[in-house]
């Protein structure tokens, strides 16, 4: 239920941000941080819930890419 | 800090006093099952899950509702997969669609802003369960509601905090030395939310991630720190000291605390959240929502979820009870401590 993937934002329009995850660019809400272009966000359900480390994201997108 | 080999050596030779370490996230359990960690402790330590799967600990009384809402013309609920099969008084949502009911799998609860626009005569009902990683997203999509004036959505809640359950859990059983504190939880809440707790029960505290590395310094850091009521941030790339404020204020703003019933364990105080204030006219009657059948006769989940048996401990495991045929609650979701053992163990 708290599952949550990392990605890195490519553009944002108000409460609406493109997300890279892995190539795939998804749509999520970022009403919630108001992060940069840049910056690699948390996601969970389709809403970036915190700005986190590019290191940390770096290394459990490596792992989602081994399950 | 140790390096890794250390840690690995002293968690294989430890032969102190038995230790049980409480991960309270289903997320965790089975991020410790993917890293094989068990195999690499020595058998003094204990892992044990906890009350961190919100699908598990929801009351019967609310899937009933649910399915009842599904079955109403011009209704529609909306809900994450794993809802699908936990089982009500009488059957589940994915039963109930056998006979005609509404019900859509989401992917993001979000998408209800869209389709409430396009279709003002049906009602979605959004099936808002979870815990405080969840709970911001519902508190954003009312406000946004609110602004586009979308009068026909709804949210049936059974939205829970993980503090108060795991206050009980030790209140009731102080058995636990440790906790491994749920990863994404603690990005909405912080760290230091944990303090109180740890210092009232003299728990070491770890907010840790879902990595062999991660998990294994963490169960570390308990063994190092037994009876210190201090709480370890070993997750700074991804947690504060306070958490997400914005999502956090939002939360307060929508919800306010009350009891709530959870499956298995009762009525705990001021451990769900509910809508308030303005917002409370978005609520579909989730106030109500507090019976639950009492588990089936043999069932284990409750001793399982307060940490005094393993799922495999349980007599109905992998015999009445699996994930095809769910006798108890823990075995439902997948991120339930009995479903995540099942799917391990016969692997």
């Amino acid at each position: 239920m708290c599952i949550a993937i990392p990605g890195k934002v490519v553009s944002i329009e108000d409460r609406q941000a493109v997300v890279d995850f892995k190539g795939n660019q998804v749509k999520v809400n970022v009403a919630l941080i108001q992060p940069k272009v840049g910056d690699y966000v948390l996601i969970h359900a389709g809403c970036a819930i915190q700005v986190i480390d590019g290191a940390e994201a770096e290394e459990m997108l490596e792992i989602l890419g081994e399950m | 800090m140790k390096n890794q080999e250390e840690i690995l050596k002293q968690l294989k030779n430890y032969d102190g006093p038995p230790l049980k370490i409480m991960e309270v996230c289903g997320t965790h359990t089975a991020a410790l099952f993917r890293n094989g960690i068990h195999s690499l402790l020595s058998p003094k330590i204990q892992l044990i899950s906890g009350p961190g799967c919100p699908v598990c600990v929801t009351p019967t009384q609310y899937i009933d509702r649910l399915v009842e809402i599904s079955l109403t013309p011009h209704h529609q609920v909306w809900t994450f997969g794993d809802m699908m099969k936990v089982p009500g008084e009488e059957e589940s949502l994915s039963q109930a669609m056998g006979r005609g009911a509404q019900v859509h799998m989401m992917y993001s609860p979000f998408q209800v802003l869209e389709a409430a626009l396009a279709n003002p005569d049906i009602t979605y009902v959004l099936a808002a369960v979870g815990f405080e990683t969840t709970t911001p997203l519902y508190a954003q999509i009312l406000k946004e509601a609110r602004e586009k004036g979308l009068k026909n959505i709804r949210l049936l809640t059974s939205l829970k905090q993980i503090l108060p359950a795991m206050e009980w859990i030790l209140s009731h059983r102080n058995t636990i030395d440790g906790f491994l504190c749920p990863g994404h939880v603690s990005t909405i809440i912080g760290w230091k939310a944990y303090q109180p707790l740890a210092e009232t029960y003299k728990k070491p505290m770890v907010v840790a991630g879902f990595t062999g590395t991660h998990l294994l310094k963490a169960i570390h850091r308990i063994l190092e720190h037994g009876g210190e009521g201090k709480v370890f941030n070993d997750y700074p790339g991804v947690v504060s000291e306070e958490g997400n404020l914005l999502a956090k204020q939002l939360m307060e703003e929508v919800f306010q605390p009350e009891e709530a019933v959870w499956r298995g364990l009762g009525a705990i105080v001021d451990s769900g959240w509910y809508l308030k204030g303005p917002f409370a006219v978005y609520d579909m009657g989730s106030y109500d929502l507090r019976k639950d059948k009492k588990l089936p006769p043999g069932c284990l989940c409750r001793e399982v979820i307060i940490g005094d048996n393993t799922p495999a401990e349980c007599p109905m495991f992998g015999t009445e009870c699996s994930p095809n045929h769910p006798y108890g609650p823990c075995m439902v979701s997948e991120e339930g401590a009995c479903g995540i053992w099942y799917g391990r163990i016969s692997i």
